[in-house]
Formats: C-alpha cells, sequence, structure tokens
C-alpha cells in the first residue's frame, strides 16, 4: 500500500509536470512552428491562373534564384546589413565604454534603463520622424543653411537607410556591449595600466578580447535587426534597389505569387542561421582554449 | 595626466549624451511636430496648434484602429504572460530531457525577421481558414511576445528562495497550491509588468498586423498606410499618443520589475 501511495504521487508529480510544459508546447506548435515549416512547404508549391496549388515542384526557386533582380536585391540587403553592423558597432563603443567604465552603478543603471524604451516604442513612426527631420527643407537642413551649408539630400540615400538603422538597432547594442564591458574585472584593467598601458593599447589589448563573446553577440543582432527589416530601407533609403525584406513584400502584397515570396524568405533564414552559427562559434571559440 | 584624464571622460560623456540625444530625437521630434501648424516641418517652427489632434480625434477609422489594437495588446498581454509564467515555472522547477528544444520554443521567435513571420503566418493562417480576423492578429503576437514573458517572470523567479516552495509542501499544501500560496504571489510584480511589456510590444507592431489584420487594422497598420501615402502631420498626433502609451506601460514594467525591496517579505 505504502508502494502504491508513492506510485500514485509520483504519477501526481508528473501530470503536475507536463501540465507545465503543454501550453507553450501547444501554442508554440500551431503558431509558430506550424507557419515556418508551411513557408519552407510553399515555396514548393505553384500558382496557376491566380491560384495556389500544392505541389512539390521547383518552378518558384528556379524562377526566383535565375533573376538577376533577387540576387541584386541579396547582395544589396547583405552590404546594408554590413554596413550597418559595424557603423553601429564602432558608434556603440565609445558610448558603451564610457557607460561601463566612466559613470557610476547608479548612472549606468539609469542610463540602461532609458535604452529600454525606445526599443519597446513605435519604430515606424521614429522612423516617419526622421522622415521629416532628414527631408530636403527639413530642420536638419535648415539649421545647416544657417551656417552656409547645404542643403545635403539625406533621404533616399544609404546615409537615410542607415540612420533608420542605427534607430532600430543602437539602444540594443549600446546595452548589450555596455553589459559585456562592465563585467570585466576592473583589476586586469589596472594591471594594464600598471604595466604602462596607454588607453587605446588597453582598449585593443585586453577589454576587447575579454568582451568579445558580449561584443560579437551585440553586432549579430545587429545584422539579424538590419537584415530583415524593410522600413528604412523604404521609407528613408528609397529602395531603389530593393532589399530582400522588400521584394517579400512586393511579391505577396501584388497578385498571388505567395511560393516565389517564400522562396526569398527561406534564403533569408538560411542566410541569418549561417551568419549566427558562425558568429557564436567565433565568439566562443577562444574562451576554451584560455 | 590626470588632467588629461579628466578632460577624457568629459568628453566620452559628452559623447554618451549625443548618442542619447541621436536615440531620443525621433520622439521628441514628433512630439513637436504634433503640435506644430507646418505641414513641412522646419526650422523656425510654425505656430502652435492642436489640429492635427482634433483631425485625428474626428476621423472614425482611428477610433476603430484604436479599439482593435486595445482588444489585441490586452489579450495577447493576457495569454503571452500566461504561457510566458507557464514556461518560466517549468524551466525554474524541472529538468527533462529536450529542454532545450523546450526553451528553444519559447525563445527563438525574436530571432526570425518579422517579415518572413508576417509571410509564414499569412499564409499558414490562410491555411487553417481563420485569416483576416482579430483573432489572427492575437495568435501572432503572442507567439512573438512569449519570449519576453518568460524572460521577465524566470529573472524574478531566479531571485527566490527555492525552500519557500519546499516550505510549503512540508505543511502540507498541494504542489498545485504551493504554486498559488508561494510562487504566484512572489511572481506577481514581474507578472504584472510582463503584462504591461507584452502590451507594448502588442501595441506598437506593424509588420505582421499589416499582412495578417485583413479589414482589422490597428493603430500602427493605419499609421503605415498613411505614411506610405505622403507627408501627413496627423501621424505625428496618432505617433505621440502610441508613444505616450507604449512608454508609460514600458516605464511601468521597469518600475514594478526593479521593485526588489519586498523580496522576501512573502506572506504564506
Amino acid at each position: 500500500m505504502g508502494t502504491k501511495e508513492t506510485e500514485k504521487k509520483k504519477r501526481g508529480f508528473e501530470t503536475f509536470a507536463v501540465v507545465w510544459r503543454v501550453p507553450l508546447i501547444a501554442w508554440q506548435t500551431v503558431f509558430f512552428l506550424g507557419p515556418l515549416l508551411f513557408m519552407v512547404a510553399m515555396s514548393f508549391f505553384v500558382v496557376k491562373n491566380y491560384r495556389m496549388r500544392e505541389a512539390f515542384e521547383f518552378v518558384s526557386w528556379a524562377k526566383m534564384l535565375g533573376r538577376h533582380t533577387f540576387w541584386d536585391a541579396y547582395g544589396y540587403t547583405l552590404l546594408l546589413a554590413v554596413c550597418s553592423t559595424v557603423i553601429v558597432s564602432l558608434i556603440a563603443f565609445p558610448a558603451a565604454y564610457a557607460l561601463a567604465f566612466k559613470t557610476s552603478a547608479t548612472v549606468r543603471r539609469w542610463a540602461i534603463f532609458l535604452l529600454v524604451v525606445p526599443f519597446f516604442t513605435s519604430y515606424l513612426v521614429r522612423i516617419f520622424s526622421w522622415y521629416v527631420v532628414l527631408a530636403e527643407s527639413g530642420p536638419v537642413n535648415s539649421v545647416l543653411g544657417f551656417f552656409g551649408l547645404g542643403p545635403f539630400t539625406m533621404l533616399n540615400t544609404m546615409f537615410g537607410t542607415m540612420v533608420g538603422y542605427a534607430t532600430l538597432t543602437l539602444p540594443l547594442v549600446v546595452i548589450l556591449q555596455t553589459v559585456s564591458l562592465a563585467n570585466i574585472d576592473n583589476r586586469f584593467i589596472e594591471a594594464a595600466h600598471n604595466l604602462g598601458c596607454g588607453a587605446f593599447r588597453t582598449i585593443h589589448a585586453v577589454i576587447v578580447p575579454m568582451a568579445k563573446t558580449g561584443l560579437v553577440i551585440a553586432a549579430l543582432f545587429c545584422f539579424i535587426l538590419s537584415f530583415g527589416d524593410f522600413v528604412s530601407p523604404y521609407y528613408l533609403g528609397g529602395s531603389k534597389p530593393p532589399t530582400l525584406a522588400i521584394l517579400i513584400i512586393d511579391t505577396t502584397k501584388s497578385g498571388q505569387q505567395w511560393p516565389r515570396a517564400a522562396v526569398v524568405a527561406v534564403m533569408m533564414m538560411l542566410t541569418l542561421f549561417t551568419v549566427a552559427f558562425s558568429s557564436i562559434w567565433y565568439a566562443y571559440r577562444k574562451r576554451g582554449s584560455r | 595626466m590626470s588632467g588629461r584624464d579628466a578632460l577624457t571622460t568629459w568628453v566620452l560623456r559628452f559623447y554618451v549624451v549625443l548618442v542619447f540625444g541621436f536615440i531620443f530625437m525621433p520622439i521628441v521630434a514628433s512630439v513637436i511636430f504634433s503640435f506644430n501648424s507646418q505641414r513641412f516641418p522646419t526650422v523656425p517652427l510654425g505656430s502652435f496648434t492642436t489640429e492635427w489632434y482634433t483631425a485625428i480625434l474626428n476621423d472614425p477609422d482611428i477610433w476603430e484602429a484604436a479599439r482593435t489594437s486595445i482588444l489585441v495588446s490586452l489579450s495577447t498581454s493576457v495569454l503571452a504572460t500566461f504561457i510566458g509564467f507557464c514556461t518560466a515555472y517549468t524551466d525554474y522547477r524541472f529538468k527533462f530531457r529536450y529542454k532545450y528544444g523546450f526553451l528553444a520554443l519559447a525563445l527563438l521567435p525574436p530571432t526570425i525577421p518579422l517579415i518572413i513571420m508576417a509571410l509564414a503566418m499569412l499564409a499558414w493562417f490562410a491555411k487553417i481558414g481563420i485569416s483576416g480576423q482579430v483573432w489572427s492578429i492575437i495568435a501572432a503576437h503572442t507567439v512573438l511576445t512569449i519570449p519576453f514573458a518568460m524572460a521577465i517572470i524566470r529573472l524574478r523567479l531566479n531571485e527566490m528562495d527555492e525552500s519557500l516552495e519546499a516550505a510549503a509542501w512540508n505543511l502540507g499544501a498541494s504542489e498545485w497550491r504551493a504554486v498559488k500560496e508561494v510562487i504566484i504571489p512572489f511572481a506577481k510584480p514581474a507578472i504584472i509588468s510582463s503584462m504591461c511589456l507584452t502590451a507594448a510590444v502588442s501595441f506598437d507592431e506593424f509588420a505582421v498586423a499589416w499582412f495578417v489584420s485583413g479589414l482589422n487594422k490597428t493603430i500602427p497598420v493605419v499609421i503605415l498606410e498613411i505614411v506610405t501615402g505622403n507627408i501627413d502631420p496627423q501621424v505625428n498626433a496618432i505617433g505621440s499618443f502610441v508613444f505616450l502609451v507604449s512608454m508609460t506601460l514600458v516605464v511601468l514594467a521597469q518600475i514594478l520589475f526593479m521593485t526588489k525591496g519586498k523580496r522576501r517579505t512573502v506572506t504564506p
């Protein structure tokens, strides 16, 4: 009887444990995995007479991958995302450095608090705001004109796109960099100073290598966000040439070419996976051997 | 040497201020433009006006969109927080096979570009026959916000003394009762802050909502459509309202989350 009791209790435990897992598994299977797998399958469907038919053919793949437009968009998107990653990481670093080493813990906490806020506010409205600010006759140009400069064309250029990407990614990159820099033990930096390292040598030889993982992860997030964004290249960059995200929208919204849009989406995912895995591998590589 | 150090420190601090200026510029500018009479704002500014606000307040489409947005973000916040809580508790309490897979299921959505999620969900909802409904937006937004809910509640549970739950069992409480009387009260600030944050994310999300919403447009979708047309300062007025809503939610969430003072005062 005693054993029965414990057995019952044990089974009770298991039900209890499983119940907490069910909501997530059920929801994500139906509304996350389902859509993604279906999208991969959809890239093999065929469209005839504006109607999509389930099939397993490579028509859309051949159509998309055989086109210059696709590869132009692919190259351009990659270029934009890489530029954004490099530029935003470089802009963020001095700020993260200052927040990590030149301010008190209270100021740092408040700074991070403030940086979290924009991440949850409307990105779309912020981009529209930039659109007005950077316009040919907008505030920036009229202030510059006051000093006899300009007017500069900032909209529909790569500069505009970069401003948009920075709006999206800079807060997150500064946060991630600050956290990884603040985790460095100050004694290493003091040791470097005592051994005669100047500020730049300390950054180069001590700080960057020690914070490498965090810096790479921050850059990775910047890349992922920039690579998938359509708002900045569309509204601030003028979408000429279109990026992959814009290509998905155009292909989906005009006509019923969902399978072709799915091909673009799958190519984007493959690229992101490759970049993500290689940068994570790079970020953690040297740690073990040290 | 120390003089140079002090100078570097001040230069760096000034640089931080510049970076923050860049980050908050669009938000501040949008609020200023919303009260500015010029259709194409520039410097010097035009006169003070509330005409853009009057315009949006008299627009029935905006009211309709606001109702949809509120319904969507409230439902999303409840659903995502519930699922996030279950997931966080599972991660906190149990070890099991495939746990990494389980956690990946919860945490992966933010790493996939929204436009891809939008296309995938549009096609999937059409396939299973629930496309173009308010429920489709809610289902999609819940997927996108579960990771935030899970992370916030998980961090809070991290601070809990593990023996508290065990103590409740020893005092004769069933596992269910222990969750109800010990875990939930302890996690309550995180639960509320998770509801605020997930509501904020849902309230601002436009890509997925644009693809799956059909005729049930949310506020960001309306903004997207206006912006695609031309420059219309109404957007600044709607935008300022949207900023106000989401920033209130985010600040509330952070304040709740940061109140750790009452850590140990969980009443049994």
